[in-house]
């Protein structure tokens, strides 16, 4: 389309970079906590900056990760109803280009009367019903 | 606990010990002064992440109004830049200063560009016959609106990364669901176009086509067709636009005419179309009331108040639940069932409110794209 950039862009490199030196401190600080508490000292300090850094680097690590994208085109599963009004002979297809709603179809194979579509509609999906 | 981390916060004899400390601080410090700017940041990359999926959508839409374009119209030449002119199409309202006569502007400025769309669809695809050349219509001018919705939105992005301005960022972070949702809808409308499938927003045209179908029919105004049915012992004038292509036409017009025609001895009206449903209720539901139940830009809605207030006839509305995502995307079952229910309040309306041998006109308004009569 004519139209300049649009400014959209992946999160920068230097971001990434300060979060994993936070990464690793934090895993440093974890891992320290732990050796102390094996030596007898007491690193509740340290395992909770260890944890509270891990938390938040993880968090912000998936923040800048790509996501991928869900297309938003889905496509519906729309049923033609074709009827005879003659004998009731009842054909349900799925939805054709050109279909619309009291549109003469083919022969009914058991009467030989036109049919026609009565109805064109889709089901809701189950995100849709909640 | 706490002299224990006051202890570890500035005692610690090694390195690790001393970075961290320095670290914790540091971050303390800067989200003291920074910390508004943080949470702007956030929403910045919150209004982008939607910002490329609109873009995504777009795009899309472009592609798809494009080769629908291309295999409904066979072109000789490519469509693509036609359409991308189409999808920078603006249209400026009229002037509401002085509001005296607005109705007839802003009429004249829908007049105008229906007219314009259509002959630039029947420049692009000359093969399309006359519904297809409504659908493809009704298919660009959704996907003119996802342009619009993506142009407003980037607007707004690039506007609070250029000010960084706090408020300006969260007013559109604030409405970012609402306009997604607007979003894919149209997104559903387009495909729903497309292949010229019956919408939600068509529930009042499918009730006037079930009353109509079998009878006589004539075109009564711009658009819309009319036949008279006996309903109940009373003489129902139903109209609807004229299917199946995309198409809403001037049903206001369309209850004048019958009006005068009939020297105003209208006994009612009755107004079928499709309602913005409240979360909580559920789509289909059917509900009625007074007035004149014609959404769109107003024109046609205030054309049979004026009229029917002249003759003095009443107007009574009977709505079908939906919607934004419903009312342009392909129709619900819910949505076709509530079409007979509709019909069963239309004719305990006509027992409540007319006497036999009354003439009533019931107009069922909306988009009858894929919808006969």
């Amino acid at each position: 389309m004519p139209e300049g950039e649009t400014g959209i862009r992946k999160a920068s490199t230097l971001l990434v970079a300060i979060i994993l030196v936070f990464l690793a401190l934090s895993i440093a600080a974890f891992y320290y906590g732990i050796n102390a508490y094996m030596h007898g000292g007491d690193g509740s300090f340290f395992l909770l900056i260890g944890f509270s850094g891990l938390a938040l680097s993880g968090y912000m690590l998936l923040q800048t990760r790509r996501r991928t994208l869900k297309i938003v085109f889905k496509p519906y599963q729309i049923a033609t109803t074709i009827l005879c009004s003659k004998c009731g002979f009842k054909n349900i297809r799925d939805f054709q280009r050109g279909d619309y709603i009291f549109k003469e179809e083919e022969e009914c194979p058991k009467c030989e009367e036109k049919m026609m579509i009565t109805s064109i509609y889709r089901e809701p999906d189950e995100e849709e019903k909640n | 606990m706490i002299p224990e981390v006051s202890q570890g916060l500035f005692g610690g004899d090694n390195i690790i010990g001393w970075i961290l400390q320095i670290v914790w601080l540091v971050f303390f410090v800067v989200f003291m002064f920074y910390g508004q700017r943080f949470q702007m940041w956030a929403m910045l990359r919150e209004v982008q992440s939607s910002l490329f999926r609109l873009k995504l959508i777009r795009d899309e839409g472009r592609k798809m109004a494009i080769s629908t374009i291309k295999e409904i119209g066979k072109p000789q030449n490519d469509p693509t830049e036609q359409v991308d002119r189409f999808l920078e199409y603006i249209t400026i309202l009229p002037q509401s200063m002085d509001p005296s006569g607005i109705v007839w502007k802003l009429e004249h400025m829908l007049d105008v560009r229906d007219v314009r769309f259509k002959d630039e669809v029947k420049f692009m695809a000359p093969q399309a016959d006359e519904n297809q050349t409504r659908n493809l219509a009704n298919t660009l001018e959704a996907a003119l609106a996802l342009n619009i919705i993506y142009k407003v939105i980037r607007h707004f992005y690039e506007l609070g990364k250029k000010t960084l301005s706090l408020y300006i960022i969260m007013q559109i972070q604030m409405i970012l669901p609402l306009i997604m949702r607007e979003a894919k809808a149209y997104a559903s409308a387009l495909r729903a176009f497309t292949y010229g499938q019956p919408i939600g927003d068509g529930a009042g045209a499918l009730v006037a086509a079930k009353l109509m179908h079998g009878h006589r029919k004539r075109k009564i105004a711009k658009e819309i067709v009319m036949a008279k049915v006996t309903i109940e012992d009373r003489t129902a004038y139903v109209i609807k636009a004229e299917g199946p292509g995309g198409n809403i036409g001037k049903p206001g017009e369309a209850m004048k005419q019958i009006i005068e025609e009939n020297e105003g001895k209208i006994s009612t009206i009755i107004a079928i179309d499709a309602a913005q449903k409240l979360e909580g209720e559920k789509p289909g539901q059917v509900a009625e009331g007074i007035g004149v139940a014609i959404g769109g830009p107003g024109v046609e809605q205030y054309k049979t108040e004026e009229t029917a207030l002249k003759h003095k006839i009443p107007v009574n509305a009977v709505v079908i639940k939906e919607d934004i995502g419903d009312a342009v995307s392909p129709m619900r079952k819910e949505i076709f069932d509530a079409a007979d229910v509709a019909i069963e309040r239309i004719k305990r309306l006509l027992l409540e409110r007319t006497k036999k041998g009354d003439s009533v006109i019931i107009a069922g308004i909306g988009n009858t794209v894929g919808i006969g009569q």
